[in-house]
């Protein structure tokens, strides 16, 4: 389980949030709401282990996260506002970094991309690149998902299809931490409001 | 690492244009010469190991200004220091993938370039084997490079002034080595200083490259 005491972030000169505790046990989940620039982006790179935290304790089970960037980024999978696509390469392209040839068939029939796999990602819609995004992160095999905004831009039925991955993720232990101003399929999630 | 490499590579296959233009500027670049100096073969060959040497450094800058940035722009670079691989194992790869992309063909061309310039046939033996020690370098510094000023405004303009004065060692004992060849003196102790140098680069502009990269997913 994820925990964190006393959590500051600063960027450049401004203090961006200060004192933020919580916790997240195995299968929990937690939105991350609150206005434009109350922090909700930097929360999530600090808990992904891109940017250090200025006070405060971030710990996964018990040890202290940044006592081994490497495997917190190894537990880790982050969705960004980007959606990190190469235009030049394939949808099954895109993902061939990150998985087997199969388990990216797997990913790809989640988010319902099958028939557009072979299609350069140039070709695909923004809502189309968002869902291509979300099929990185069963590949990641990761304990902890980080998503920022998840779901911009996908139509209600690619929404429910993200629910799914989403409770799946959580029966099996996974931990969810999403920032987001729209309704998320997360039954159950706790609520931190940043200001 | 053989997964990064093999996305890099595919990359580059898919942006030929990119790749190829590199390879174009170092034969354009190289051809320049005889035109502005004059066909006469005991000039020409007398300059050829330092205009081979000095058209390979600036092509193989070329690339280096997308090679971190891209990724930087589209997110991937966050994705890929969340893969669990080390910033110096993310730094190596890329500069793996800039030499098969850059140095290795600057190297294959560099013969044909040579004979063209009426260099003797007994230095190219020694002038090859300086770029292939050169060309690593550079690919390690340009990396290097292209990390740190990763973010920064302008940072295309900033990449060559950083890279161009460490590479003056490369481009010093690189020529020297193809000059001594030229004039039947060995050119094994200038490509031994080509290699101490190399040993030196590849440890050092790794962790530059991989505090770079972690710097600018901080910003």
């Amino acid at each position: 389980m994820l925990h964190a005491e006393g959590l500051a972030a600063l960027r450049g000169e401004r203090l961006v949030f200060e004192r933020l505790s919580f916790a997240v046990p195995a299968g929990g989940a937690l939105l991350l709401v609150g206005p434009n620039g109350s922090g909700k982006s930097t929360l999530l790179r600090l808990l992904a282990g891109l940017l250090r935290p200025d006070a405060g304790r971030l710990t996964w089970g018990g040890e202290d996260v940044l006592a081994d960037p490497q495997e917190h980024a190894a537990r880790t999978a982050y969705l960004g506002h980007l959606d990190a696509i190469k235009p030049g390469l394939t949808a099954a392209e895109n993902l061939r970094f990150w998985g087997t040839e199969a388990a990216i068939a797997t990913a790809l029939a989640a988010v319902d991309l099958t028939r557009l796999a072979d299609l350069p990602a140039r070709m695909l819609s923004a809502g189309q690149k968002r869902r291509l995004a979300i099929a990185r992160l069963p590949l990641a095999r990761a304990a902890l998902w980080l998503l920022d905004e998840p779901t911009l831009g996908l139509d209600a039925k690619a929404v429910g299809r993200f629910g799914e991955l989403l409770a799946l993720h959580r029966a099996g232990g996974g931990i969810v931490i999403a920032a987001t101003h729209l309704p998320l399929p997360l039954p159950g999630a706790a609520e931190l409001a940043l200001v | 690492m053989t997964r990064l490499l093999a996305r890099e590579l595919r990359l580059s296959l898919r942006h030929g244009g990119d790749t190829l233009a590199a390879l174009l500027f170092f034969l354009l670049v190289a051809m320049l010469f005889p035109l502005a100096i004059g066909p006469s073969p005991e000039t020409l060959g007398r300059i050829a190991p330092g205009i081979i040497w000095v058209a390979a450094l600036l092509a193989a800058l070329l690339p280096l200004d997308r090679l971190l940035a891209a990724d930087l722009e589209d997110g991937s670079l966050d994705l890929l220091l969340l893969s669990g691989l080390h910033p110096a194992t993310l730094a190596a790869g890329k500069a793996i993938a800039h030499w098969l992309v850059t140095g290795l063909p600057l190297l294959l061309c560099a013969a044909p370039l040579a004979i063209m310039l009426r260099m003797p046939d007994a230095a190219i033996p020694a002038l090859l084997l300086g770029l292939l020690g050169g060309t690593l370098v550079l690919s390690l510094l340009g990396t290097a490079a292209a990390a740190l000023v990763l973010g920064a405004r302008r940072g295309g303009v900033l990449m060559p002034l950083l890279i161009l004065p460490l590479a003056a060692p490369v481009l010093i004992f690189g020529a020297a080595a193809a000059d001594a060849a030229s004039a039947d003196l060995s050119p094994r102790p200038h490509l031994l200083l080509l290699a101490a140098f190399l040993a030196f680069t590849l440890p050092t502009s790794l962790a530059a490259a991989a505090a770079g990269l972690r710097g600018a997913a901080e910003n």
